[in-house]
């Protein structure tokens, strides 16, 4: 789950993370009293999306007047803002980020993620501060720095205090970047963090480290322990779909296909879009319907999938082991026909009562198309779901 | 000799009079040489009680020494499997197999961590589990689908890795023993571990992996094959199509900082010799066509 810099700055700030002080708003009026009371005679003020990249695509902007922060609010609120992360659709902004403005001397980059190689939580550090990181990473890997952190005795002094020299962080600050590092590294730790990421980290011209951005993302498995950090999901930034699937405990996510696919397990549903592709085709949706799956949860998967106006074509692909297949059969039927299928279905099963299952789907009456294996359910797939763009031209 | 597991292995069940566990525990019980093999179960608010007569203690310890089990599987709930895993790891099990869903990261971390010098060997979590077919099934997959044979599978999906063998079995080939890693980022044995187990076990003549999108260990295990592997390997990436960024169902299968992508896995198995397919219905005739 991911949250805004609002947000996770907050929550830095609980553990000891300096930040610039900033208060978050809703409306330009409450921008302008927020820069009012913040005083001073600079500001930043700062779109709240979860994707990353908002300074280039215009949601970051400077102000030196209440008048400056007035023009800035009023141009970033409710704009759709296209960064490399939001996709081309980008993201409308709801929330603003009105903050004091910090006199950089020097900028750095660190950030925390689970190391899954080395199975232990990674501190990386790097001179290249507010930067795209992948980008460093790529063209100038000797340039980031990392440590293996002990998950027993986290982060030990000569180790914090050996990174922060190596990305230039001058003596006279050593022991400040050492009380932020730690302080990041248990608020990761404690709230069961998947990413915390602090780009720019900033030496003040007076000698201070403070963290100018900060990102944060959780590990969905932890989040039933952390009922603080669900409190703050913006479902605006999310998927409605994606939402609505989570619901119904269905895995699902949005592509630009126009073939919907259903299948059971994340490995065979992920083998099922690639095959589409490989056939010429393009996969509408990722959509694992789980272990369980009953005959409400498939029509609530039918429901999803029809959502999408692209939508041409549906591939159902399941491997009966523990769920069998007359039971998927009949949910397929009783979805299909609550729903109004309106585009052509195509259907594979294989495994636990599959002979039974492909009787109920004959005996259903529906026009759908059944596939004896993989190929041959995404051949039939491809060629209904162009078969249906001929017809409307 | 197939891998890890065989007919002579005792397992017990921890979390056994859950539903999942008591459902799984009967299947496995079925199957095969189950009867024999399926020897405790462990709950530690039900100790003396039994489970269709498989007898249930309270702890680990108490089950590995009434009984001999020296396997156990887990289908505790995630809050509290980790913790399973550590009791299993402190009683000094030789394999821990955690079928559970949803554990923490945070918590396996530590789990793992815990581990580094034991003698325990984990699969999972988030894994279909293990078969040697027609000897024993330790996990959730459907076993009639399997024939004893001399194929090795590793795999991080379950129904997937179902796909692949009912492949195999389409052109006639059993399998030594197949394995499911399973889908978390931070798990117990991985794809190299499990090769390397297969590489030496004289029942195995060639071996079909199973991968998926998220981290490096296919390629770290590519790698180990280039320079090691003395038996034929056929390879399989699932998610050419997931976009990044985004997890496929599994927390082990996203594309972070543009690693893990299934075409760099493909590539890199390919540098080391390994014959793959972009084509997941090919999975089956792709192996045999390597068979020496």
């Amino acid at each position: 789950m991911k949250i805004h810099e609002y947000q996770a700055k907050e929550i830095l700030r609980k553990y000891g993370v300096a930040t610039p002080n900033s208060i978050a708003c809703f409306t330009v009026d409450e921008a302008v009293a927020a820069a009012e009371k913040l005083g001073g005679s600079l500001w930043a003020v700062k779109a709240q999306i979860y994707a990353g990249g908002r300074g280039k695509g215009g949601g970051v902007k400077v102000a030196k007047t209440i008048e400056e922060v007035r023009q800035h609010a009023a141009a970033i609120l409710n704009m759709t803002l296209v960064t490399h992360q939001t996709g081309p659709h980008g993201q409308t902004v709801h929330r603003l980020l009105i903050e004091q403005g910090i006199d950089i001397s020097k900028e750095f980059y660190v950030g925390l993620v689970v190391d899954r190689s080395n199975q232990r939580v990674c501190l990386m550090a790097s001179s290249e501060g507010g930067m795209d990181i992948e980008q460093v990473a790529a063209s100038t890997p000797e340039k980031i720095h990392k440590v293996l952190i002990d998950p027993m005795t986290g982060l030990a002094d000569p180790e914090v205090d050996d990174i922060s020299r190596k990305i230039g962080i001058t003596d006279s600050c050593i022991i400040e970047a050492r009380e932020l590092l730690k302080a990041l590294y248990r608020a990761f730790d404690e709230t069961d963090a998947s990413l915390a990421e602090i780009n720019p980290l900033t030496m003040t011209g007076d000698g201070h480290i403070i963290a100018l951005d900060a990102k944060m993302s959780f590990d969905d498995n932890a989040l039933f322990r952390h009922p603080e950090i669900v409190a703050l999901r913006d479902l605006e930034e999310e998927d409605p779909e994606e939402i609505e699937a989570a619901k119904h405990d269905l895995s699902y996510i949005s592509l630009d296909g126009n073939i919907g696919c259903l299948v059971n397990g994340a490995g065979l549903a992920m083998a099922t879009m690639d095959i589409i592709k490989l056939f010429g085709g393009n996969p509408a949706n990722f959509l694992d319907v789980g272990g369980g799956a009953t005959a409400e949860k498939v029509t609530e998967a039918f429901k999803l999938m029809l959502h999408n106006p692209n939508l041409e074509a549906i591939l159902i692909n399941i491997f009966g082991g523990i769920m069998k297949c007359d039971v998927i059969a009949e949910g397929v039927v009783m979805a299909a026909k609550q729903v109004k299928l309106n585009v052509p279905l195509i259907v594979r099963l294989e495994g636990t009562n599959v002979k039974l299952g492909k009787k109920i789907l004959a005996e259903s009456g529906l026009p759908i198309i059944s596939a004896d294996n993989m190929a041959d359910a995404a051949k039939k797939a491809v060629a209904a779901a162009s078969g249906s763009k001929v017809d409307e031209e | 000799m197939s891998i890890l597991i065989n007919q002579h292995s005792r397992v017990m069940t921890q979390g056994i009079t859950g539903k999942t566990g008591q459902f799984h525990t009967r299947m496995c019980r079925d199957y095969a040489n189950g009867k024999n093999c399926f020897v405790a179960g462990v709950n530690p608010r039900k100790p003396g009680e039994n489970f269709e007569g498989i007898p249930v203690y309270g702890t680990v310890q108490e089950a590995k020494q009434e009984t001999g089990a020296t396997v156990s599987v887990i289908y505790v709930p995630p809050p509290f499997a980790a913790a399973a895993i550590d009791e299993a790891v402190e009683a000094e099990l030789d394999l821990v197999i955690c079928i559970t869903e949803g554990i923490p990261v945070r918590d396996m971390l530590r789990t793992r961590y815990n581990m580094q010098g034991r003698k325990t060997r984990l699969i999972g979590p988030n894994c279909p589990g293990i078969i040697t077919p027609d000897e024993i099934k330790i996990g959730i997959m459907p076993g009639y689908i399997h024939k004893k044979g001399r194929i090795g599978v590793i795999s991080r999906s379950g129904t997937l890795t179902y796909e692949a063998v009912a492949q195999l079995m389409e052109q006639g080939l059993g399998q030594s023993t197949c394995i499911g890693i399973g889908g978390d980022p931070v798990n117990g044995i991985k794809h190299l571990d499990a090769m390397k187990l297969f590489n030496d076990d004289d029942e195995t003549d060639a071996v079909l992996m199973v991968g998926e999108i998220g981290g490096s260990d296919e390629e770290d295990c590519a790698r180990w094959i280039k320079a090691n592997m003395k038996k034929p390997v056929a390879g399989f990436i699932a998610g050419v199509t997931a976009p990044p960024g985004k997890r496929m169902g599994h927390a082990g299968a996203i594309i972070s900082g543009g690693q893990g992508t299934a075409q760099e896995k493909l590539a890199v198995m390919e540098e080391c010799g390994i014959r793959v397919t972009h084509n997941p219905a090919e999975m089956g005739s792709l192996l045999k066509s390597v068979l020496r």
